[in-house]
């Protein structure tokens, strides 16, 4: 444990400071400007795990492990909502025959 | 064993209310006899067991409220003063429970009715028996509440649920000043506990005496129909006939002069409220007399003299004649519930009919009624031997003692009740019969009650036989361990002025008798509706106006308050103010709903634009 911590503390913060917010960044971008499903999916990920990213920094360099064993739990979770996301992708396509989020417009009172 | 005395009755109330249903016949009017007859018999035990010189008996349940440092045990004192009055619930309610088996026996409700009669004695054994004010104030509401629901009885007839509500409004309006009164007096001395409460009371000064006294008294006008409050008892009259005896003799008014009585160290330390209690119970005395000369309703007659000789006890009391007072609540306790069986007895062989001008003649038809019924007459006329007399002329002699005008009056008001009282004598047994009723004779299970309190009635005089007869006043001296202003009651008359006293009162009230006679026996002058008399007698007949004074005064104003209320108040501010609440939201609503587009990327969107705005937010810590 110790050595992976000192692995990573070998990068300075800032570092994954960064690589995490471009990741977030086009994460969000893809969520907001994409019209397919999948693809918006996909960037919703990108957003959790740049997230992640930036926890395990932490908690590495606050030698913290409480961070790492947070992530697990977030991936854990992640991937149950991923598995809701999926199903809700093939009703959506089953229904509307489309995977174009634009179809879904009837999501209204 | 204390406990026992008001916990018989309350069991009686319970067993026969759960089990009114499959009680059948005359079951529901035993179980209830017996249970006031075994309370009573535990009264003499205990009433033989108690030695007035050691003090009051206090029997502790258990601490009912204790806060901080207030501590209201739920406790039970017996002195010489509950015991006295205990004997004259339970005995006197013992006979008119029995009374009832026969009066009720046709009606369908009759298990609720003994029900309701067994939880009555309860409560006002509870108001006897209470070790400290709030126990008092239990068994107070208690009578409230029973009398509401048993003068309500018959609830199927309108005008009678409304004397029910009256009963209750007016007892309530007395009730708020012994509330506050008790408030006060627990402000000053942090007990309600008797004992303690008296041994502070000269530690307060005259002017909050007179304040709490003042109260207290309130509450003792309301619950026993003294002027301005005592328009609900002959209201009371919608109650069967055994209600209306327990009302009046054993319970329920009686619980004023006991409240004044009990409390009156706190009173002996209040002159000007001694003056009060004297002029209204005066006033009532005067008035309550006068009416009672024009009613033709045999039980509103009696209601009337009950409310009067309230008035006479009040006198005592405010002349500071406690066991006087007391003694002629006991006489009046044997002879009202006498007369108050008797007319009951009356009705009931009559079918209902309650009218003095469709009776007459009834003393050959119903001859043990009549007998009990005259005794009874007699007795409240305060002619000797019999009882009225030595506790009437007791008051008399104190007033006398006081003024002699106050004595020309109530010697005044005490004739007039024997001319109210033979006109009604008169009227219903005498002359001939005016009614086409077959009457006859109640059973012998309602007749034994009358004869047994028409024996009191004739010997009940003796309990407290005064000097001049040789007797020692045996109640008076019983009482002075209980009531620490008996002690302080003496008459400075002679005892040539008491014979005066008495001969002038036998000789008048034997002469408004013959005139009575002469009236009413031999050719029965019967009283027109009261619009056709002139103008005092249909001021009487009418009730002095009082209760239509109290409609312009109170209910009145009241009902214009409320229809402005609900026109202004209502119709103009509160259902705008709702209205325009809903109307609010409803638009908003219509507003707010465009946001909603259902194109999911403007959801996410406006999600993540929200998401930035609150991450600013906090940023900057807005």
């Amino acid at each position: 444990m110790e050595t992976f911590n000192s692995v990573i503390r070998q990068v300075p913060l800032e570092h994954y400071l960064i690589l995490s917010f471009f990741l977030f960044s086009i994460g969000l971008a893809g969520v907001l400007f994409r019209r397919n499903t999948i693809i918006i999916l996909m960037c919703l990920e990108l957003m959790f795990n740049s997230v992640n990213l930036l926890l395990t920094a932490f908690s590495a360099h606050h030698n913290d492990p409480g961070g790492q064993v947070f992530v697990f739990f977030i991936m854990l979770v992640a991937a149950a909502e991923v598995t809701v996301g999926l199903a809700i992708l093939v009703m959506m396509k089953r229904n509307v025959d489309s995977v174009d989020i634009n179809q879904l417009n009837r999501l209204k009172w | 064993m204390i406990m026992l005395v008001p916990l018989l009755p309350l069991l009686g109330a319970i067993i026969i209310a759960t089990f009114r249903r499959s009680l059948k016949g005359n079951s529901a009017g035993m179980l209830g006899t017996l249970t006031i007859g075994s309370a009573f018999a535990l009264s003499v035990m205990l009433f033989l067991g108690h030695d007035p010189a050691t003090g009051p008996q206090i029997a502790h349940l258990f601490d009912w409220i204790h806060i901080g440092g207030m501590n209201i045990p739920f406790a039970f004192q017996v002195d010489a003063l509950s015991l006295t009055m205990m004997l004259i619930v339970t005995g006197v309610g013992t006979l008119i429970h029995l009374y009832s088996i026969g009066y009720m026996h046709d009606d369908a409700r009759v298990s609720t009715f003994f029900a309701l009669l067994n939880l009555f004695t309860f409560a006002m054994l509870v108001l006897v028996m209470g070790a400290n004010y709030v126990m008092t104030f239990i068994g107070w509401e208690g009578v409230g509440l029973c009398s509401y629901l048993l003068i309500g009885f018959w609830y199927t007839t309108p005008a009678y649920n409304y004397a029910a509500r009256k009963a209750f409004v007016m007892n309530r309006i007395g009730d708020q000043g012994f509330v506050l009164g008790l408030a006060w007096l627990f402000s000053l001395t942090g007990t309600l506990n008797f004992n303690e409460v008296f041994d502070k009371a000269s530690s307060l000064d005259t002017a909050t005496l007179t304040g709490i006294t003042l109260l207290l008294f309130v509450g003792a006008i309301g619950k026993s129909a003294q002027l301005p409050l005592f328009t609900w008892l002959p209201d009371a009259m919608a109650g069967p006939t055994p209600v209306s005896a327990l009302i009046h003799a054993a319970t329920m008014v009686t619980a004023g002069i006991y409240l004044i009585v009990r409390s009156s160290v706190l009173f002996e330390l209040a002159p000007f409220t001694q003056d009060v209690i004297l002029y209204t119970g005066l006033i009532t005395a005067l008035v309550a007399a006068t009416i009672g000369v024009f009613q033709n309703d045999i039980k509103k007659v009696l209601a009337y003299s009950t409310v009067s000789q309230l008035g006479y006890m009040f006198v005592a009391l405010g002349l500071g004649a406690y066991s006087a007072g007391l003694f002629h609540v006991t006489t009046h306790a044997f002879f009202k519930a006498l007369l108050f069986l008797g007319a009951g007895s009356v009705i009931h062989a009559l079918g209902g009919e309650q009218d003095i001008r469709k009776m007459g003649g009834l003393k050959g038809s119903i001859k043990v009624t009549y007998v009990t019924f005259l005794l009874g007459t007699l007795a409240i006329s305060g002619l000797f031997p019999f009882s009225g007399f030595f506790s009437k002329d007791a008051i008399l002699a104190h007033a006398f003692d006081r003024s002699p005008v106050l004595y020309a009056l109530l010697l005044g008001g005490a004739l007039i009740t024997t001319f109210y009282m033979f006109r009604l004598l008169f009227l219903t047994f005498f002359g001939s019969y005016r009614g086409d009723k077959h009457p006859h004779e109640s059973p012998a299970v309602m007749t034994v009650p009358l004869m047994v309190l028409a024996v009191l009635s004739v010997v009940g005089g003796l309990l407290n036989l005064p000097h001049v007869f040789g007797g020692h006043e045996p109640m008076k001296h019983y009482l002075e361990s209980a009531a620490e202003g008996v002690s302080s009651e003496y008459l400075h008359l002679s005892a040539t002025t008491e014979w005066t006293l008495m001969g002038l009162s036998t000789v008048l009230v034997l002469l408004v008798i013959f005139i009575a006679y002469g009236r009413f026996a031999k050719k029965a002058t019967l009283d027109p509706e009261a619009d056709q008399l002139s103008f005092f007698p249909r001021l009487f007949a009418r009730k002095w106006y009082i209760d239509e004074l109290y409609e312009m005064l109170f209910e009145k104003p009241y009902g214009w308050f409320s229809s402005k209320f609900s026109s202004i108040g209502e119709d103009r501010v509160m259902v705008p103010l709702m209205n325009g609440a809903g109307r609010v939201t409803q638009k908003a609503g219509q507003v707010l709903r465009l946001v909603q587009t259902g194109n999911m990327s403007f959801y996410l969107f406006a999600m993540v634009a929200g998401i930035i705005v609150f991450l600013i937010m906090t940023l900057y810590g807005v």
